[in-house]
């Protein structure tokens, strides 16, 4: 079991081992993603409210569930950065953070899209959208602070306070604006719950939110890989590698 | 600014206990400030300017005014914390005087927490007190203007706390001033609601007791970790540099 936790820790190993599987996560996710996006866009029943218009809940729906999901990720990885130091948890921090910023940004922009021939509106100032915003804003807040401080070391810890703070707030921040859009108008979207929906609906849904998960995976391990190798530049064995892809 | 105008930190021996240390960082923060007397007007001149942006750039009728003012004090309090976040360490950070803290034996988040709540008496009570004056300003009625003190009353401290991880983790940073806001603005948002919304319900006559409790379970959610999260903060930065 530690002999494991500490091999996790260590670059190179997770270099190799990524790289062996990461085929496997796109090959994966690409089949499921296209199977439930088809199925879904195509074949997937009518909606006898909203027609064809719901059909982008199959793009909707997996954005917004892996834009929230990436941040427990993060803030999972920032408590290991701080308790054990390990250098894989903040190059992983680093590495999703703007992939959450832009799933969390796709949400809010098919919700916009969706939100147009639904609601008669871009943009309404409801709790799920307003707290998908604020989610928006924290992996912003992330980001730049990365980006501002130099110091490997030390932006990675930082980030892992951010990110830990940020985690603490997710919940207070949803429910303050759940009751704060109440007292205005009650929520109109109940659409998304699982159960009032014929299988035939949420199957594909359910395949293209894995499809998500797993071509995230993906792009983990390859940013990851590229943040290694950036980092570690001055080891022999990143030396080794680059040598042995000229040749 | 010469030696001579920021007194030092005098509780070297760990045989001070914490209350007393905390005292210290207290007393020495208010002496300061006091020494420096301008930085203690402006965030409140800033917040009286903000709010006088309102009625002149959106509209002042008395109806808008009434509907909105609660909220508009709201913000502009809040920009106005969220701008002399910047002092809370920064001057100690660059005269040494926050490694000295640091190094103290004492634990470093109640330090951090009495640097806070000075503070916190500096910039967040003085709007409070000030709030009265610029609620009849914006045509507030006489129990809105009393709720809405109440609130800021609650809440401007749960700002300076949060505000004080923010402003832990810029430290030192170039541009800190736009990252702060970046980063403390998302999480100032549930303050920003609950505060608001107290004056709303108590304008239409409501009862206000469970929206001032949640304030409370703010301020005491912040009071007992933030000042964990900004020591953790502070010492990354300091070992940054």
């Amino acid at each position: 079991m530690w002999q494991f936790f500490h091999k996790l820790g260590s670059p190179k190993w997770f270099f190799g081992i990524s790289a062996r599987f990461m085929p496997w996560l796109l090959a994966g996710g690409v089949l499921l993603l296209m199977a439930g996006v088809v199925w879904g866009l195509a074949f997937a029943p009518k909606d006898y409210l909203q027609g064809n218009s719901y059909r982008i809940i199959f793009i909707h729906v997996p954005t917004a569930f892996m834009a929230q999901s990436i941040y427990i990720m993060m803030a999972s990885a920032a408590v290991v950065t701080l308790v054990w130091r390990m250098k894989l948890a903040d190059v992983f921090v680093k590495a999703v953070a703007p992939v959450g910023l832009v799933l969390t940004f796709l949400a809010l922009f098919t919700g916009a899209v969706w939100g147009k021939p639904t609601w008669g509106t871009w943009w309404i100032w409801d709790a799920r959208l307003t707290s998908m915003l604020i989610l928006l804003f924290l992996y912003g807040g992330v980001i730049a602070l990365d980006r501002a401080i130099n110091d490997e070391k030390s932006a990675a810890r930082a980030v892992a306070v951010l990110v830990l703070v940020g985690v603490v707030n997710i919940p207070i921040i949803k429910y303050s604006v759940e009751w704060w859009n109440t007292l205005h108008q009650p929520a109109s979207f109940k659409l998304t719950e699982k159960p009032t929906m014929p299988p035939e609906m949420w199957v594909p849904l359910l395949l293209s939110v894995l499809g998500l998960y797993l071509i995230f995976g993906w792009l983990a391990c390859i940013r990851m890989q590229t943040e290694i190798l950036s980092r570690e530049q001055r080891t022999r064995w990143v030396k080794e590698f680059v040598m042995r892809g000229r040749s | 600014m010469n030696a001579e105008a920021r007194p030092e930190v005098r509780l070297a021996s760990s045989s001070v206990g914490a209350l007393a240390a905390m005292k210290g960082v207290f007393a020495r923060d208010m002496k300061v400030a006091f020494r420096q007397r301008q930085d203690l007007l402006n965030p409140l001149l800033f917040f009286i300017m903000v709010v006088t942006l309102f009625p002149l750039g959106v509209s002042p009728e008395v109806s808008f005014l009434r509907e909105a003012g609660a909220g508009i004090l709201w913000v502009a309090a809040l920009l106005s914390v969220l701008l002399s976040l910047d002092h809370l360490f920064r001057h100690d950070f660059d005269d040494g005087t926050l490694e000295q803290l640091v190094l103290q034996p004492q634990p470093l988040f109640l330090l951090i927490l009495a640097k806070t709540i000075a503070h916190w008496m500096l910039t967040g009570l003085p709007l409070v007190v000030l709030t009265p004056v610029l609620g009849v300003m914006v045509h507030l009625d006489g129990n809105s203007i009393a709720v809405l003190c109440l609130t800021l009353l609650i809440g401007t401290p749960v700002l300076s706390l949060i505000g004080a991880i923010g402003a832990a983790l810029t430290l030192g940073l170039r541009s800190a001033g736009v990252l702060l806001s970046l980063l403390i603005i998302p999480l100032y948002i549930p303050v920003l609601i609950f505060g608001t919304g107290t004056v709303a319900a108590a304008a239409e006559g409501a009862a206000v007791g469970a929206y001032l409790a949640l304030l409370g379970a703010f301020l005491m959610l912040a009071l007992t970790l933030a000042p964990f999260a900004a020591a953790a903060a502070l010492k990354i930065s300091l070992s940054n540099g």
